[in-house]
């Protein structure tokens, strides 16, 4: 049953793409124009005439990047002509690095704020002022202070993954069960075994949960940072490709960001269900 | 000191004031003991403070004043010597069955190897009947299956005092009885000394060697401590045969029912000594009769005198 249910989605799905092909191609398609038939052509193109073209490129053009693109995912023609293979890399190294730092710290700090509540109210209104602020916003102040670009974008990751972790690991472990720490204190255990073994693997699905979030915001914030930053990375890449008015490669990058951005949430969604447990 | 494996003396809890008006003592002057291998229920109203007794016994709780001495040591904190039945089980979801009952035994003892841990896990929970199921995750569980781990894992770490609070609570009446069939053989084979909090009074007149009954509270206090004379070799099948059963039974009842709001304020304190609480035994008392059915009674032993003359 569900098996049919799953076809037929997949059936829409296509469906919907197909449409949605078709209309881009029609309203992108260039229309013959009357002034082709009576003037030189070449001298229409001159005045900019002719072709009547909407500018925007067909889903035939795009296509193409598509295919030129990833049949050569990681060639390396100097700093302004990469694979998007290499491109990509760079940028999911950057959220990588500056995602596991924020691990390091969100992690046990908020462990420690969950279990004080003391703590909790003294570090929450630094969390509410620092938690709204864009990412971006940092930018120069990490520019100015690490002096180097590509320490600064993976900065501003860490700044805006932070957040999330730290507060979703607080709340998780502030609220295991009172009766689980209850049984772990009635059994005498000591206070590591305990953090590993009771509240942990108890507030596990709500940190994996902060961690899912964090990493869809650093996955959209990475994006813009490179724009800023320049250099390396889908960012940039898709910045470059503008500067070109290569509209094709920016639509295939905007795809491709996507596509990447969805493996990561598939992949934290699939580490949730691992810590999950059914009470 | 008292000779007595625990003793409680004027045990008092009052709970921080709300919103700053202060609260009246949930309980006050709680004064009992148990002795070695005895099995002691409580039973009382809710708002009582029983679960708050049980649980400064069990360290989870601190009493404002009062103190609780175990085998001639304060009660200070948790220990392992006090083993503890939740009335939720409390099981660790993310750990199988025989993880948490694991848990628990290398708590106790952190030297021992895995197979050894293994090993004797498996023992207890064969003992409440649950061999097969020791791989299985608490949810995979139904309610009295997951009772049946909380109490193997609280008698795996072999303490020397057991204390259950409202175990079989959230049972329904049919799994209730057969666990309490299971406890019963247990406590009978090991001889472990057991305090329990319990709102049904079959049940505790079935495991109980003495019952302490509390007067409602705030101020709640031990009323009563019922001895339950019937003999240890009970059963849940017959024990209601027991000619002692319903004498016990309906003095339990009508405490509950009658008696235990009167014991607040100064006019009870009067005849009623907390530090001492009386110690009934319902069991070997002669039947009260009521004087109506003593009459009742009287006029029918009289209809058959006439029924006699009659008849000759």
């Amino acid at each position: 049953m569900s098996a049919k249910l799953k076809l037929k989605a997949a059936f829409i799905s296509l469906l919907m793409l197909a449409v949605f092909l078709g209309a881009w191609q029609l309203a992108t398609q260039p229309k013959e124009s009357a002034v082709q038939a009576l003037a030189d052509s070449e001298y229409a193109a001159l005045m900019g005439k002719g072709q009547e073209k909407s500018g925007f490129p067909t889903p035939g053009m795009v296509g193409k990047s598509f295919v030129q693109y990833l049949s050569d995912p990681f060639y390396d023609k100097g700093p302004n002509d990469k694979g998007i293979g290499i491109q990509l890399a760079h940028s999911l190294g950057r959220v990588a690095v500056g995602f596991l730092l924020a691990v390091a710290i969100a992690l046990p700090v908020g462990f420690m704020i969950g279990m004080s509540p003391l703590l909790f109210k003294a570090f929450d209104p630094f969390i509410q002022v620092l938690k709204p602020i864009s990412p971006l916003a940092w930018m120069p102040l990490a520019l100015y202070s690490l002096k180097d670009s590509d320490i600064s974008g993976i900065f501003v990751i860490f700044i805006c993954s932070i957040w999330p972790m730290l507060i979703n690991t607080a709340f998780g472990v502030s609220s295991v069960r009172r009766d689980w720490i209850n049984v772990a204190r009635t059994l005498e255990v000591n206070p590591l075994r305990k953090a590993f073994l009771v509240i942990l693997p108890a507030a596990a699905p709500t940190i994996l949960t902060g961690m899912r979030i964090s990493m869809g915001i650093a996955w959209l914030v990475i994006v813009a940072a490179e724009m800023l930053v320049g250099g390396t990375g889908i960012g940039y890449f898709v910045w470059n490709e503008w500067n070109n008015l290569a509209l094709p490669n920016v639509i295939f990058a905007v795809v491709m960001i996507g596509i990447v951005g969805m493996f990561l949430d598939l992949f934290f969604g699939w580490l949730q269900k691992l810590v999950t447990y059914r009470e | 000191m008292s000779t007595h494996f625990l003793t409680v003396e004027s045990l008092k809890k009052v709970f921080p004031p709300t919103n700053g008006i202060a609260n009246e003592p949930v309980f006050e002057d709680i004064n009992f003991y148990i002795d070695k291998g005895e099995f002691v229920c409580i039973v009382g109203h809710s708002g009582c403070g029983k679960t708050t007794i049980l649980n400064v016994l069990a360290g989870l709780d601190e009493a404002s004043a009062g103190e609780a001495f175990m085998d001639g040591r304060e009660v200070r904190g948790p220990s392992l010597d006090r083993g503890v039945v939740f009335q939720s089980h409390a099981l660790m979801p993310w750990m199988s069955v025989l993880g948490n009952v694991a848990f628990a035994v290398k708590s106790k003892w952190p030297d021992w190897s895995k197979d050894k841990i293994k090993e004797h896990c498996i023992g207890y929970l064969e003992m409440v009947g649950l061999g097969h199921a020791i791989h299985k995750k608490p949810a995979e569980l139904s309610g009295g299956m997951k009772q049946r781990v909380g109490i193997a894992r609280a008698f795996a770490i072999q303490p020397k005092m057991l204390l259950l609070d409202e175990p079989f609570g959230a049972l329904d009446a049919l799994t209730r009885g057969t666990i309490q069939d299971e406890l019963l053989k247990i406590v009978q084979a090991t001889h472990q000394t057991v305090f329990m909090i319990t709102h049904d009074v079959d049940e505790a007149i079935l495991l109980a060697d003495k019952i302490l009954l509390m007067s409602n509270g705030p101020h709640a206090k031990i009323a009563e401590i019922v001895e339950i004379t019937m003999p240890r070799s009970r059963t849940r099948s017959e024990i209601h045969h027991d000619p002692q059963y319903y004498k016990i039974r309906n003095h339990l009842v009508d405490f509950l029912v009658n008696r235990s709001k009167t014991y607040a304020g100064a006019e009870a304190e009067m005849f009623h000594d907390a530090k001492n609480p009386p110690v009934v035994r319902p069991g070997l008392e002669v039947e009260r009769a009521p004087v109506i059915a003593l009459a009742t009674e009287k006029v029918v032993s009289q209809l058959q005198q006439v029924k006699h003359a009659v008849n000759q």
